[in-house]
């Protein structure tokens, strides 16, 4: 099997290198937005919480 | 596992992954049959490894689950495949993208290689729906346990595949003639590999410690429901999964 030259193999390399990079930033990006939610969800707790034991 | 723990190996992972593949690109020599093309070998046989690995991973933790019925082992198993999955897209497009530069096509049906990895992956896609028909939790951890252990026998046939296929048509790096590959490669290789075991597990905590903060917060909320009256009663719907239950 020839291998192909540096200008054509590079874009392959590249973009499998992309690939990557780009399922982990999707990842990272899904989990911050798991993470705010949890955040938003223990803020409303705490104001709920609060509230109770302001009513006794 | 702490968060500061956890941001320990997050800083590992990101080091050891940007010094593999900055020894892949600028230590490690071009191959000498596929010449530059042969660099995606440090990054789909690493994330292929790290995917087989994590659904064994899965069904040891399965097995402890059936042993010891602590929802942790289930969670372990259930986060454990998730990543996995996720390595697996990886590694079908990567392997796609070396393909078609190495034979021209983005897809060889006739490859055992390839068609059992894809089996494999398919396989464990199923998990989902069958976790999640099911309603009943200990029933749901105890059948995605007996199907994580099932499905592990199929990982170890994966790697029987790609030794015993005859088929020269699928690269393998690890037998050419001239002797396979250099020390300089080898190093690369190990590298870029232990990073991405290193990103695996670091996910899957971070994956387990965030489940685990949903878990708790909804415990809370029913502790909160409970004794509340009804006008006072949190609006915040359930939204936690099933299977994080104890922290990671």
């Amino acid at each position: 099997m020839p291998a192909l030259p540096l200008d054509e193999a590079g874009k392959y390399v590249a973009g499998a290198y992309l690939v990557f990079l780009a399922l982990v930033l999707i990842y990272v990006a899904i989990m911050a937005a798991k993470l705010a939610r949890i955040e938003r969800e223990l803020g409303e707790l705490g104001d709920l919480a609060e509230e109770r034991s302001a009513n006794g | 596992m702490s968060l500061l723990s956890l941001r320990n190996l997050a800083v590992a992972t990101a080091v050891l992954l940007a010094g593999g593949f900055a020894l892949v690109f600028f230590h490690a020599p071009n191959d000498a049959d596929q010449g530059f093309i042969q660099k995606i070998f440090y990054l789909h046989v690493p994330l292929a490894t790290c995917a087989l690995g994590g659904f064994v991973v899965a069904a040891v933790h399965a097995i402890r689950h059936l042993r010891t019925g602590d929802a942790i082992h289930d969670a372990r198993a259930y986060v454990s495949i998730h990543i996995s999955i996720i390595f697996g897209v990886a590694v079908l497009v990567t392997g796609s993208i070396w393909a078609r530069a190495s034979w021209g096509k983005w897809w060889v049906w006739d490859e055992p290689t390839l068609v059992s990895f894809l089996i494999v992956f398919l396989l464990y896609c199923t998990y989902y729906p069958l976790r999640f028909a099911i309603e009943d939790r200990d029933r749901q951890a105890r059948y995605a346990s007996v199907f994580a252990i099932t499905a592990g026998a199929f990982v170890p046939l994966n790697f029987l595949a790609v030794r015993l296929a005859e088929s020269l048509v699928h690269p393998r790096v690890f037998a050419t003639a001239e002797g396979g590959m250099t020390g300089e490669m080898w190093l690369a290789f190990l590298t870029s590999l232990a990073g991405m075991a290193l990103l695996w597990v670091t996910l899957v905590r971070f994956e387990l410690v965030a489940k685990s903060a949903s878990a708790r917060i909804s415990r809370l909320r029913r502790a909160l429901d409970a004794g509340a009256p009804a006008g006072t009663r949190s609006r915040v719907a359930p939204s936690v999964p099933s299977t994080a239950t104890t922290s990671g």
